[in-house]
Parts: C-alpha cells; structure tokens; sequence
C-alpha cells in the first residue's frame, strides 16, 4: 500500500514537474546565453550606425557635398569631398562597364548554356565563386602588376579595373541565379515559336529577370564604391578634381570647333592620373592627427554607408517581392 | 462529295508551304550568324571570367619571381623585415595573420551560432526573426573602411581600460604580458569577429533549417527540452554545414585588409602578447605597397601576396566544396 503510494507522489512530481532542476536550469540558461550572444552580436551594428548619424550627419552640408579639400590650418576655405564622390563615381563607373557585359554573359553560360555541358559550367562556376572570394587587396595587387607597371602611373583606371575583377564574380553569380528564376516553360514557349537561343534569351529571358540582375548590379556596385584595399595600391588619392571631370568641364564651356575634336582626344589620358575615393579619403583622415579631418573622414562614411545601405535594402525589397510574385 | 475531293488538294498545298518555311539546311540566314555568333561570345567571355583566376595567379607569380628566387622557402620561416638591409622575411605577417583569424573565429563561432539558433528555432515569432537575420547580414554590407574607423575613433578607447586591466592583473600570463598600447592584435581579431560573424551566421541558419524537422520531433517526442535537442540532435547533425561555414569565415578573416590595417598597429616585432601591436600580410601590403621602390623589396610584397592568395585560395577551396557537398547531400535526403 505505502509502495503504490509512493509510486503516486513519485508520478505526481513527474508530472507536474517534468524536468528536474539541472535540466531545467540548463534549458533556460542556454536561452538566456543564445539571446545575449545574438545583441552581443547586434551591438556592432548599432553602434556603428549611431556613431555614423551622431558624427557623420551631424558635419554633413551641402558645403562638404561639393567642395575640394582644404589644406589643414586653412579656416576660411570651405572643406569637402566633392572630388572623392565624383572619382569614387568614375572608378565605380568604369568597374560597371567592363564587369556587368563580360558578367552578364558568363552568367547566361552558366544558366542557359550549362545544361549541355555541365562538367565545363561547373568548373567555371567553380571557379567564378573562388574569384569572389580573393581578397580584394591581392585583386588591387594584381591590377597594379598589370596595369600600374605597364602605364608606369597610379591612375583611376587602374582603380576602376580592380573595382571592375571585385564586382565581375559577383555580377556573373548573381545572373545566374536571376536567369533559373525564370520558368523553363517561357524557353519552352519562346522556342515553340521559332526563336532562337539568342532571340530567346535577349527578348524573354532578360527581360523577365532584369529586375534581379539590376539589383545585383546595383548591389555589386555599391559594394564596390566601399572597397578600399585594391583603391590604395591602384588609383592612390589626391586633393583635387579627378582630371576627367576637370576636362569635361572645358569642353562643355568652350565654343565646339576643331579644338573640341583636340580636346575629346585627350579624354583618355585624364583616365591615367591618380584619382581620389571616399573610401581612400576617410582611410587617409581617419589616422590624420587634425581634428577637422577625422570630422571629415565620419562625414565621408555617413555618405559611403548611406549608399551601401540602401542598395542593400532596396535589393533586398526588389528579391522579396520577386519571391513572393512566383 | 466535294468537299471530299477539295480536301486533299489544300492539305497538300499546306504541307509544300510549311516545307519550305521549315528548311533545316538553310545556312545563310543571319539567324544562324546570329547565333553561333551569340555562342563564341558567351563561351570567350565565360572562359575570360575563369581565365581572371589564371591570370592573376601566373603575373603575382611573376612578379614575386625575384623574391622567390632570392629567398626560397626560407621566406616563410625568416622574421627578419628590413627595407634597408634588403632582408625579407614573412614570418611576422603569417603570424600575426594566423593569430588575429583565430582571435576572430574564437569570438565569431559562439556568436554567430547563436544567432543562426535564434533565427532559426521558433524562440520569436517569424516576423521578428527575419529582420534579425537581416541586420546580421547588413554588417557584412558595411564597408571595412567604415569598421577600421569605428575600430581606431570607439573600439580601441572602449578596450584601453579593459585591456589594462587584464595586464595588471594577468601579466604572468605570456598571452597579455605586454602593456596594451591600444592598437594591437586584439582589437583586430575583436574587429574581424564583427566582420566575419554574418558569414557564419547566415550559412549555419540556412544548415540547421535544413535538418529535417521530423529528427526534431523525434527528440522532443522522447522528452528531450529544446537545449538537448540542439546540443545533441542538431548541431551535429548541421556539423559539417557548420564547419563549412566557419573555413569560409576563415578565408575572409585571412585576407581582410582594411580594418585590420586600421587598428593592428603595424609592427614587424614578434611578441606573444595579444595586447601588443603587431602586423598581417594584408596590412603590410596596404601600408608598404604605394612606397616601395626596391625591385626586391616589391618581390617580396609580391611574394606576400601570393602566400596569401595561395592560402586564402585553399581554405575557400575546401570551404566551398564543403558547402556543395552538403547541398549535394541534403538534396539527395
């Protein structure tokens, strides 16, 4: 009698509490530690977005937006980065042209020509994602044995063809992604008309996924307008105007005549000088020991982060919506 | 009855029509330039992409060539960097790129874990942990650049205090037995565990969403509490996704530059302490690169280069096919 009445109060415990003391401690103690670790991990963030918008806003004007640097010591000039926005713009400029044909099309290998022959589009995709993952400081190495030794000068083309190798991985991995969106019965369809691989692929198949490759793009771009490393070793910095802007500027004020012809034909070399980056600038002011620098180099984040940020969110918006459409 | 007869005559008129239009051994058409002139493009520009690799590997190789020649393999294993002796060695670069990584994978591997747990159980409801995810994946979106910054103007007077007193009261300790100057190897690796953590954290999610939920209900069926279920059930069996993730946090930690070079304090001596400053090949080659003017002192930058990209090459290598193995696997489940 007293055994099943034990058995009882032993059952009773059980079920009214079902796990013993360690093993509840343990269970809530991991979920109080995961949750820690996750703010802990969140605080980066949060501190680095408030240390932007309380230092970097905060300086920001439209003064700063479109004047040149000032020498240090100077008060009564106005101080800016215009120069670094515009050269961060142009290298950017020239990375996008060369990476996005030369990406979309191994993208399109990838995706439309990969069924036929795997083996060879898997090597090469592969190979695109080890591409991705060189760091960019051995890509701005390279660009410099290829380029700056053979033009014997530190210049924003150089800049710009480093910046072009960052994004040329990322811009073919992500066509590829955005091209398998599409549905195999638009191929099907397209080529039930008659149309050709080429016709099929440039009349259907972009057009429907040009949204996502657009993004990629942009995302890939804005990317690279953060990049620094492969910047300090190619297209270095300087105080002034990029050259190419400075050129144009002329052309634009003088009178067209054959002078115009003269002056177009010197657009190239303009390509050839060092030429300032936001992201070289706040890495040279950042260790600069004047106060108005180090302001200068917050402001130049605000803006850099400003833009990174909204290509992420608008890219993140643009593949939501994508996803939720299909 | 007429109709009858007429049919046979327009059937036949239609099929001599449709066999001109489907005349399969035209080759003149522009169509056909069009198209196998579209497939020389796309394959040249293909093989241009995956040709970047070979490139790159076979002119930093080039350029290194004087170093190599020079130094042999005792390049790696020399601590002697000396710009005027013309005396390269990369010994204090290798280790202080190895140690900064591992100060970064140490932190990042808990926390990023963490967060792939969070986002991935059912602690909150859906619509608070995807944004969750999100922000952890914005921080890789911000430029290293912006981190260094917030690493040399915040982290390092934020660490100042705490790293003194770890000196005082550990100095017998050969880890932190050297007064902290501010920068040094510690607030590198603390800044590379930010930047690598979204990697780890965003593969790890994605593998342990991949484990098959009737393995959970299985275990929580046999009285197992959520903690025993992801300790025992889900870890290992993401184990392999997760290591995958942590090579490839790796890789990026090894060849991250900028931030690194902001905060690790640039110095080519040697010390044990993580407190005291201390250099990566990353670093080195950002801060000597644009100075160098010695054909043997740009060697041995390259040489540099071409250990890291070797390296970094290797880990991502096995990373990736790490990663396809287990989508292989997982899609064969």
């Amino acid at each position: 009698m007293t055994q099943a009445k034990n058995t009882q109060t032993i059952l009773d415990a059980e079920i009214y509490n079902p796990l013993s003391l360690g093993r509840n401690f343990f269970s809530q103690g991991m979920t109080v530690i995961a949750f820690a670790f996750t703010a802990l991990a969140l605080l980066p963030l949060f501190a680095i977005l408030y240390k932007i918008l309380g230092e970097g806003l905060t300086h920001l004007s439209w003064e700063v937006l479109v004047s040149l640097p000032a020498p240090v010591g100077v008060e009564d000039q106005p101080n800016g980065f215009a120069n670094a926005i515009l050269g961060t713009a142009l290298m950017v400029g020239i990375a996008t042209l060369f990476s996005v044909p030369i990406g979309v099309m191994t993208g399109i290998f990838l995706s439309e020509f990969g069924r036929e022959n795997r083996a060879i589009a898997n090597t090469i995709r592969f190979i695109t994602v080890i591409l991705s993952s060189v760091p960019s400081i051995v890509v701005g190495v390279f660009t410099y044995a290829l380029i700056v030794v053979t033009t014997k000068v530190f210049s924003g083309l150089a800049g710009g063809i480093a910046l072009g190798i960052i994004m040329l991985p990322v811009v073919a991995l992500t066509t590829e992604q955005a091209l398998k969106i599409v549905p195999t019965s638009y191929r099907l369809a397209s080529g039930g008309l008659g149309a050709g691989r080429f016709q099929t692929i440039f009349k259907i198949i972009i057009p429907a996924a040009l949204p996502t490759i657009t993004t990629g793009v942009l995302l890939a771009a804005s990317r690279a307008a953060g990049e620094t490393a492969p910047l300090i070793v190619t297209a270095l910095s300087s105080q002034f105007w990029p050259p190419l802007i400075e050129k144009l500027g002329e052309i634009s004020q003088s009178p067209i005549g054959a002078e115009t012809i003269s002056k177009l034909q010197e657009i190239p070399g303009t390509l050839l000088t060092p030429t300032p980056s936001m992201s070289v600038l706040i890495y040279n002011y950042a260790s600069s020991p004047y106060k108005e620098q180090n302001e200068l180099a917050w402001t130049a984040a605000s803006v850099l982060l400003g833009i990174v940020l909204i290509a992420s969110l608008a890219s993140r918006a643009v593949t939501r919506k994508r996803l939720q459409d299909r | 009855m007429t109709n009858f007869a007429k049919q046979p005559e327009k059937f036949t008129n239609q099929q001599t029509a449709k066999t001109t239009a489907l005349d399969l051994t035209d080759t003149k058409g522009e169509g056909l330039w069009l198209e196998s002139g579209f497939t020389i493009f796309v394959w040249g520009f293909a093989i241009a992409t995956a040709g970047t690799l070979f490139l790159m590997s076979a002119v930093i190789f080039k350029d290194a060539w004087p170093a190599i020649s020079k130094f042999g393999l005792s390049f790696l294993w020399n601590a002697k960097w000396d710009i005027g002796e013309l005396q390269f060695g990369a010994l204090p670069f290798i280790y202080g790129t190895v140690i900064s990584s591992a100060i970064a994978i140490i932190i990042a591997l808990p926390l990023g874990l963490s967060v792939a747990i969070v986002t991935s159980e059912n602690f909150l409801p859906a619509w608070v942990r995807s944004p969750l995810g999100f922000m952890v994946e914005l921080i890789s979106a911000i430029p290293s650049v912006i981190v260094g910054l917030w690493g040399i103007f915040v982290l390092i007077p934020f660490l100042l205090p705490l790293q003194q007193s770890l000196f005082n009261n550990f100095s017998w300790f050969p880890l932190l037995s050297s007064e902290p100057l501010g920068p040094g190897m510690l607030p590198a690796g603390i800044l590379l565990s930010i930047m690598i953590l979204p990697t780890v954290a965003a593969i790890s999610r994605d593998v342990l969403m991949s484990v098959p939920v009737d393995l959970r209900s299985a275990s929580m069926s046999l009285g197992a509490t959520r903690w025993e279920t992801i300790f025992k059930l889900l870890l290992p069996a993401a184990s392999s996704g997760i290591i995958g993730a942590t090579i490839l946090a790796l890789g990026r930690a090894l060849g991250e530059t900028m931030a690194v070079t902001m905060v690790i304090g640039n110095s080519i001596q040697i010390n044990p302490s993580i407190l005291a400053p201390a250099y990566s090949i990353p670093a080195v080659l950002a801060s000597q690169f644009r100075e160098a003017q010695e054909p043997l002192h740009i060697g041995s930058l390259m040489y540099l280069a071409l250990i890291l990209f070797v390296i970094t090459l290797l880990v991502n290598a096995v990373a990736v096919l790490l990663v396809q193995l287990i989508g292989v696997k997982g899609a064969k489940n």
